[in-house]
């Protein structure tokens, strides 16, 4: 007996791009995770929904290497992930948006853009800084649209708005050709408009046929993009919907249950 | 194009300012004491002793921008300039006792590293142990005796090293400035300087990003133990004569460069001209004072003077210290109130 229930099993028959399989984690004598089974399949647009403290953060942390399950496996298209680091992550096409945004603030955008994977000459390792400004400059221009505010890839990021911030670090996941974009948070700190453009991103990857992991405490955001919700309760995950089987009120109805009693509404859970 | 020029500006700032308090300094030397410092023998002298401090100083820089600290390097120059010294004395081949000596160096920086980082004891502390520990093995091994190095005088790497070129300009003074121009441009235009500079902001996201933190802190403290030793080598090579006490003096004079140079204690920032012109005030105010004909005794409080000036200059123009802001407009105030 599984503790996660899923309601109306993939019915299209998708190979999965995704799958992380009894992931346990624990912090010094916090646990985190106990058992996570997570799915993303190809095309899908997954929202990861909890409280505060849940694990959602650190189980897509464990998923881009960042982070190191005590126990568990990862399968990227059928294929075990092992010794994941965030470099093997990205080179095999996951991007992700931090929470925290992972940015240098004390170093201009560009450095920020590219902190990783920088532009070099061959394998000299010097940097190609003219190249790498102008191309900061048009992520900066066309992807986010900044161009109202006059932002410079020479700017420091430390004397950013949050919003701007943000915005700097969905540029970078975005640059860089992904299959799977995972966006932890991603609207905090926006404003609607800027809201309502990430929220056009995710369509955006649905259209382009990536996948995408979307984390937000914002149901209203999540529902609108999102095709399956999975729902993390300390450091389980308590349910598994499809979007074509709930509305948002049933789904809202559902985390406030979950708060009070740590398992869906007996109706959903029937799997 | 006039923002562009801005912005350089407000980014330089620091060193532009460190640049016109040496400019300063030595206008005021040279007004001090016109016959000195408008002959060529005083720069001659600088030009022999700085390049060891600011060899140092450079290498210091690094470790400063990633945000730790290390206070082993005087023992480790020591220790280091023995290994070269007893190298040579023993087997007379100039090029095992630098190799020895270098390598030595590089070990050194990576015990430090091993602490650091797969222990877990903070820099600042665990290097005053290493400090300890690296001159005790000096006494240990040359049992407090100090060895002659007059044989090196005729090898080319004497010439190389320590040399007058042209019979005017210390060799040591050339490495020094080539060696400033290969750190500056790996901090500003390679991809190690950005990692040094990301680490040293946010070591949590630059890992979060893909960067091998400890690769990058690792290689910071090992470069530090190599041009320790290289720096230990050059001094006694100067004086054709290693002491024990090789090294020591240079702790609060190299970490004062880096600093009046402007790099930062909190990491993240900090620039290799800046310490290259700091190490150089460090390295001629003592004499700048003494020919000027200011008594000896200043010279201790006027250094003390010029870093607390300095720093203070620094934390009143970084935008983080809201209380620089306050100070600096209610300065203004009180200027424009005053000229009504
Ligand atoms: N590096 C860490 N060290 C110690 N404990 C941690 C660490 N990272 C996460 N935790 C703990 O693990 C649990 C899950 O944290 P996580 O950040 O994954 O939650 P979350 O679902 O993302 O929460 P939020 O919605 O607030 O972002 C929390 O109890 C947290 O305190
Ligand atoms: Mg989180």
């Amino acid at each position: 007996m599984k503790n996660d229930a899923v309601i109306s099993p993939t019915s299209e028959v998708t190979q999965l791009l995704v799958k992380m399989e009894n992931i346990h984690k624990s912090f010094g004598g916090v646990t985190a995770l106990s058992g996570v089974d997570f799915e993303v399949g190809n095309n899908e647009i997954v929202g990861l929904i909890g409280d505060n403290g849940a694990g959602k953060s650190t189980l897509i942390k464990i998923l881009t290497g960042v982070a190191k399950q005590d126990t568990g496996k990862i399968f990227w298209k059928g294929g075990e992930l092992k010794n994941n680091n965030v470099e093997k992550t990205r080179n095999i096409g996951i991007e992700t948006v931090y929470q925290d945004r992972a940015l240098a603030e004390k170093q201009n955008i560009w450095r920020n853009l590219f902190l990783g994977r920088e532009k070099v000459y061959g394998r000299t390792g010097f940097l190609r800084v003219a190249e790498s400004k102008n191309d900061a400059d048009k992520m900066l221009k066309e992807m986010i649209g900044f161009t109202q505010k006059g932002l410079a890839a020479n700017l420091g990021v430390s004397g950013l708005s949050g919003g701007e911030k943000q915005g700097i670090a969905i540029a970078r996941a975005l640059y860089f050709d992904a299959e799977l974009i995972i966006l932890d948070e991603p609207t905090n700190n926006l404003s609607l408009s800027e809201t309502n453009k990430v929220l056009n991103f995710c369509k955006e990857i649905k259209k382009q046929g990536k996948a995408c992991i979307f984390i937000t405490h914002s149901i209203y955001h999540v529902y609108a993009v999102a095709d399956k919700f999975v729902i993390l309760d300390r450091g389980k995950v308590v349910g598994t919907i499809w979007k074509k089987d709930i509305t948002m009120d049933k789904l809202i109805e559902n985390l406030e249950y979950i708060a009070k009693h740590g398992r869906l509404i007996k109706a959903y859970a029937n799997a | 194009m006039l923002d562009k020029i801005k912005l350089r500006l407000t980014e330089s700032k620091l060193q532009i300012s460190i640049f016109f308090v040496l400019i300063f300094l030595f206008l005021a030397f040279a007004i001090g004491n016109p016959r000195t410092f408008l002959s060529y023998n005083i720069y001659y002298a600088f030009m022999s002793i700085i390049p060891f401090a600011a060899i140092i100083s450079i290498a210091l820089t690094p470790i400063v921008i990633l945000g730790e600290m290390d206070l082993s390097f005087p023992s480790v120059i020591g220790f280091c300039a023995w290994v070269f010294a007893a190298t040579f004395t023993q087997y007379g081949n100039i090029y095992l006792a630098l190799i020895c000596s270098l390598a030595t160096g590089l070990f050194a920086g990576f015990v430090n590293s091993i602490f650091i980082i797969r222990i877990g004891i903070p820099s600042l502390i665990v290097t005053i142990g290493m400090q300890y520990l690296w001159r005790g093995l000096v006494m240990i091994a040359c049992g407090g005796i100090g060895l002659s190095l007059v044989d090196t005088q005729g090898t080319f790497l004497y010439k190389a090293f320590v040399g007058r070129i042209g019979n005017v300009v210390p060799a040591q003074a050339l490495w020094a400035v080539v060696i400033a121009i290969v750190f500056a441009l790996i901090l500003n235009r390679h991809r190690f300087g950005v990692h040094l500079l990301c680490v040293g902001d946010d070591a949590v996201s630059s890992r979060m990003m893909g960067v091998n933190v400890e690769k990058v802190r690792t290689i910071a403290f090992m470069q530090m133990g190599f041009f320790a030793a290289f720096a230990g080598i050059l001094a006694s090579m100067e004086v054709l004569y290693f002491w024990p006490s090789t090294g020591e003096g240079y702790l609060m004079k190299s970490l004062a460069s880096v600093f009046i140079g402007g790099t930062s204690v909190f990491g993240g920032t900090g620039t290799i001209f800046g310490t290259f012109v700091g190490s150089i005030i460090m390295g001629s105010l003592e004499a700048g004072i003494v020919s000027s004909g200011i008594s000896g005794f200043w010279t201790k409080f006027i250094y003390g003077v010029v870093i607390v000036l300095s720093l203070t200059i620094y934390a009143l123009m970084s935008k983080r210290t809201g209380f620089g802001k306050k100070l600096i407009s209610f300065i203004k105030k009180i200027g424009t109130q005053k000229s009504r």
